[in-house]
């Protein structure tokens, strides 16, 4: 990080900016929650958002935009893990290998319908 | 016997050793609030129905404001020192502390009034994961007024012998801080408005 300070000054001007820039998109995440969009629809826009505000206070205010590599190596690594750590649980929700095929996901039993004779 | 590498980088990483530590207890924390999030889509992708308009989002949202507020004024602070001035440091460290604090005191009248209401957690699937996931984040921001009443308070005494050093401090303060703030970015959205 820079220790000149006219170049700390600017920065500052940034994080400001970037501050501002947050809250907008804060508003926005309200805003589009009463439109009252379609629940798929409205998770997507409120996520994307909310990786975008992410992203920018992981870049500027934790200066991830120009860090040394083994912390970026810690990253990548932590991000691999934390997708496994969401996706693995999830997709066993759709795994129906082991279960009774009467008890299979999407079949009719599993939603409490009588089978088809 | 002087701790080495607390303020110049070490010669194979090319950080302060501080530095990499908190970059590591981060990349544990993901993996921490990771395991909730995954639990909390599990909980939602399994139910017949999800609660919806069951927080209020205007105080949801005031926190958000305050947190996103709290990141800015830390980040300052830190740039503050980085500028040698310690007493304009020190209080944009105080002003993060309070807006904090503020958070904290808005939470308390959320949970206040939930429990007047009897939903706890026992209430429902969707109170017991909003109750851990914003539990378990107001310990965190609880842990970090901690650390920033140290050093605005206490520890403050290391800028005379070391400014470097406690500037230092401030920065990986700052890093958990913003960690905390990112983590009620996505905790908003998720639990509020979905």
């Amino acid at each position: 990080m820079h220790s000149d300070p006219a170049a700390i000054q600017k920065s500052i001007r940034t994080y400001l900016m970037v501050g501002a820039t947050l809250l907008v998109f804060t508003a926005i995440t309200i805003g589009v929650n009463l439109i009252h969009l379609a629940v798929p629809l409205a998770i997507t826009v409120a996520l994307i958002i909310a990786t975008m505000k992410g992203s920018m206070v992981a870049a500027i205010f934790m200066h991830l935009n120009h860090e040394k590599k083994w912390i970026y190596g810690a990253l990548i690594l932590t991000v691999v893990f934390f997708a496994v750590l969401i996706l693995l649980p999830n997709l066993s929700v759709a795994d129906s290998i082991g279960k009774p095929i009467g008890f299979a996901s999407g079949s009719r039993a599993a939603h409490g319908e009588p089978a088809k004779r | 016997m002087e701790i080495p590498y607390t303020v110049e980088p070490r010669p194979d990483s090319g950080l302060a050793n501080g530095k990499l530590g908190v970059w590591l207890f981060l990349a544990s924390e993901v993996m921490l609030f990771g395991a909730l999030f995954s639990t909390y889509i599990l909980l939602r992708v399994g139910a017949i129905e999800w609660p919806h308009g069951e927080l209020s989002v205007a105080l949801g949202g005031i926190n958000t404001v305050i947190l996103i507020a709290s990141s800015v004024t830390m980040v300052i602070a830190w740039a503050q020192l980085k500028m040698h001035n310690f007493s304009r440091g020190r209080l944009f460290l105080i002003i993060t502390m309070v807006l904090a604090t503020i958070f904290l005191v808005n939470k308390y009248f959320e949970y206040a009034e939930h429990f007047s209401k009897g939903e706890g957690p026992w209430h429902s699937t969707f109170f017991a994961i909003y109750f851990t996931l914003t539990g378990l984040h107001g310990l965190h921001i609880i842990g970090g007024i901690v650390v920033m009443a140290y050093l605005a308070g206490p520890g403050a005494g290391l800028w005379k012998r070391n400014p470097d050093q406690f500037t230092n401090r401030v920065e990986y303060t700052g890093l958990y801080w913003h960690f905390v703030d990112l983590v009620w970015i996505f905790l908003f959205p998720v639990l509020y408005l979905l």
